[in-house]
């Protein structure tokens, strides 16, 4: 038997990883791909090889060679049927999730998304937490629910078990051997009707700082106040390099786009610093911006509970707080620049070691 | 254009996430109760297209009897009919729920289009639209957020024949074009749903609703229990208040070498 992983370079380490630690002593790792005719296999293969898979099956059909989530999710289960794996695992993106769930329901099996834990029912393999297999053909899994906020532990019983890994699984530490991953073609037939879900056009993205990516998102909520209120916000995000974010009474108001709104329905960040200004802190706003390194937050109610989860609170309004806090930026700035200035000037004059009260006057100022 | 909208009543909670003592489920006694943003905009989207276009939109929810709350809420926003499957629960997995709406759906006459939420509000299994097009043999496409008639004459009465749908990927934007009828899964950000109006609410409140008994049997994936995650963040550090606290706000930043 074999576990399959439905992955690209990116995702294979971790799928491998935690695919090797469900499956049984004598189970193989291998990987599918959905190819044109021109897919070269070879660089794709060894980078898997490295990651313990034995084998990559290319399927081609001239339908496959660009995303189609039907006729990609059809030639998938066609493989589930010719292989008979004990498992298929995908990352949970939405396209692994939605290949995933289009196989399923071809192939008439269950599927668990967003899983962070597996245990398989081998029990050949312990990853010394205790709970090995079962071995009773069915695979514990934790899910998340709500976006994080709640963890599901579920069984997945079937003779083939789908399941999407979310990025936050936990990958237990069972040794990886490097194989020689052999390429193994194959072709499928997929119904020509299923190309009406090939993708008609595409549109690059703007380059840029975009909310998922910045590395500090100044974010507000109703405690903002209204449209005008954000310019504060727009000022300190610039100066910090970062983006505004927002929650969604604010998306719901008209005062940001939707494209700004963090959280459950919105967009899952994981900043280095996120600023939480006038946002109560709901479950599905917090479970957008909970992966920030560092969470500071501004609200005139002490016992909201972002005040309580955030690293930093300041008790205070938005927009007493705020142009203070930019004031002192330029502030600081300005001594720095000064103190720059007072050196050369002592430097010139007399080269002793007399320091200057500007400069002690700008702490830890970067 | 004839539309059904597939929406769940869900349990809206706020700060916590109250459970019930044995962990089955979230404990919902002192909780409201609301459809999910994705859901609420499809609501939105088939209203709008059917106010171009002409048509109906009739809304289906698969849960206890209590879900004529959800249906009446997306009535009130300008849905023409409800259909509610009384299963008793909404904790049904992916495989049951879609069964469920399969057997709502039979009686009614083929919709040109039938929408979803990309994702429920609370179990998020991402499943149930693909899983019910697929058995009425539709086109799916899910993460929608831009929809758009295309090709028909609504003056000729012959509505849409195909829609443009996109959707925002990492890389950019994805563009299908999908023939009618078909199935599409939406995301917020499609539209601004529209707060229900109060004579809205109140004929929504005496509306007809039709409702189908249905027991699906259980899929493969079976829930055991719900729990929290560790959570071990340490209380907040208090930096002051109002503006004087911002030295110590600019000393956090500079620590962070943001400024
Ligand atoms: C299924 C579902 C999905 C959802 N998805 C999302 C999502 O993706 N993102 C999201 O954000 N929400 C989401 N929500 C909504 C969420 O539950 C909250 O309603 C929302 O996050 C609240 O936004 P808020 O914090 O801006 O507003 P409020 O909860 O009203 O909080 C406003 C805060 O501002 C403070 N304040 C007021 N005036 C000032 C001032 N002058 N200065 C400083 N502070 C002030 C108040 O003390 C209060 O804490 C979802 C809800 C549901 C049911
Ligand atoms: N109980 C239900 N009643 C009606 N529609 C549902 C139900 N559960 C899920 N759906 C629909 O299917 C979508 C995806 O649900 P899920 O697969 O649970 O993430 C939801 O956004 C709804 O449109």
């Amino acid at each position: 038997m074999q576990l399959i992983v439905v992955a690209d370079a990116a995702t294979a380490p971790e799928l491998a990883a935690v695919a090797r630690s469900v499956a049984g002593r004598d189970d193989a790792v291998e990987a599918v791909t959905f190819a044109g005719a021109g897919f070269p296999a070879a660089d794709l293969a060894r980078e898997l090889g490295g990651h313990g898979v034995s084998r990559l099956h290319v399927v081609r059909h001239e339908l496959l060679g660009d995303y189609a989530p039907e006729a990609w999710g059809s030639a998938l289960a066609t493989v589930i049927d010719r292989l008979g794996p004990s498992g298929v695992l995908a990352p949970a993106t939405h396209r692994g999730t939605e290949v995933l769930t289009h196989a399923a329901a071809r192939a008439g099996l269950p599927l668990a998304t967003n899983c962070v834990r597996l245990a398989g029912d081998g029990g050949s393999v312990d990853d010394g937490s205790g709970d090995g297999g079962s071995g009773d053909g069915v695979w514990r899994v934790t899910r998340t629910r709500s976006g994080g906020v709640l963890l599901e532990d579920a069984e997945l019983a079937a003779p083939v078990k789908l399941v999407t890994v979310a990025a936050a699984v936990e990958i237990p530490g069972v040794p990886v051997q490097a194989a020689d991953c052999e390429v193994v073609e194959s072709a499928v037939d997929v119904p020509p009707e299923l190309g009406r879900t090939r993708v008609a056009e595409r549109v690059a993205s703007e380059t840029g700082l975009s909310l998922s990516t910045a590395p500090v998102v100044v974010s507000g909520g109703r405690g903002v106040g209204g449209a005008d209120g954000f310019a504060v916000l727009e000022q300190l995000a610039e100066r910090l390099g970062g983006v505004v974010g927002c929650s969604r009474v604010a998306t719901n108001n008209g005062w940001r786009p939707h494209r700004d709104q963090v959280g459950l329905t919105g967009t899952k960040i994981a900043a280095d610093l996120y600023i939480a200004c006038g946002i109560s802190g709901a479950t599905q706003h917090w479970v957008g911006c909970m992966d920030s390194a560092v969470i500071l937050a501004i609200n005139t109610d002490p016992e909201a509970p972002m005040m309580q989860r955030a690293t930093y609170a300041v008790e205070g309004d938005v927009h007493e707080v705020l142009p203070a806090v930019l004031e002192e930026i330029r502030r600081r700035g300005e001594s720095a620049v000064a103190a720059r200035a007072d050196r050369h000037a002592t430097e010139e004059a007399a080269p002793a070691g007399s320091s200057s009260a500007a400069s002690s006057a700008a702490p830890s100022a970067g | 254009m004839d539309i059904v909208v597939c929406i769940k009543r869900v349990p809206a909670f706020g700060a916590q996430v109250p459970l019930t003592d044995d962990g089955s489920s979230v404990d919902t006694r002192h909780l409201g109760f609301t459809i999910g943003p994705h859901e609420e905009c499809a609501v939105e989207e088939a209203v709008r297209l059917t106010t171009a276009h002409g048509g109906r939109v009739t809304v289906l929810t698969v849960g206890p009897q209590e879900a004529d709350e959800q249906l009446r809420y997306a009535l009130a926003m300008g849905a023409h009919r409800g259909v509610l499957v009384d299963t008793g629960t909404t904790e049904l997995d992916p495989e049951a729920t879609a069964t469920a709406v399969l057997a709502g759906l039979t009686d009614e006459p083929e919709p040109d289009l039938l929408l979803f939420g990309d994702a429920s509000a609370d179990a998020g299994h991402g499943q149930v639209g693909v899983r019910v097009a697929l058995a009425r043999g539709l086109p799916v496409v899910g993460g929608i957020t831009g929809l758009e008639a295309d090709g028909g004459d609504p003056a000729e009465g012959g509505g849409a024949a195909w829609l443009r749908a996109s959707r925002d990927t990492p890389d950019g934007t994805e563009v299908f074009r999908l023939p009618l009828p078909t199935a599409v899964a939406v995301k917020e950000g499609l539209n601004l749903p529209r707060y229900p109006t109060l004579p809205g609410r109140l004929k929504a409140k005496k509306a007809a609703l039709r409702t189908v008994a249905c027991a699906p049997e259980r899929g493969g994936l079976r829930t055991h229990g719900l729990r929290r995650p560790a959570d071990d963040r340490a209380g907040a550090i208090a930096l002051g208040r109002g503006a004087d606290a911002a030295p110590a706000v600019v000393d956090v930043l500079a620590e962070l070498g943001k400024v």
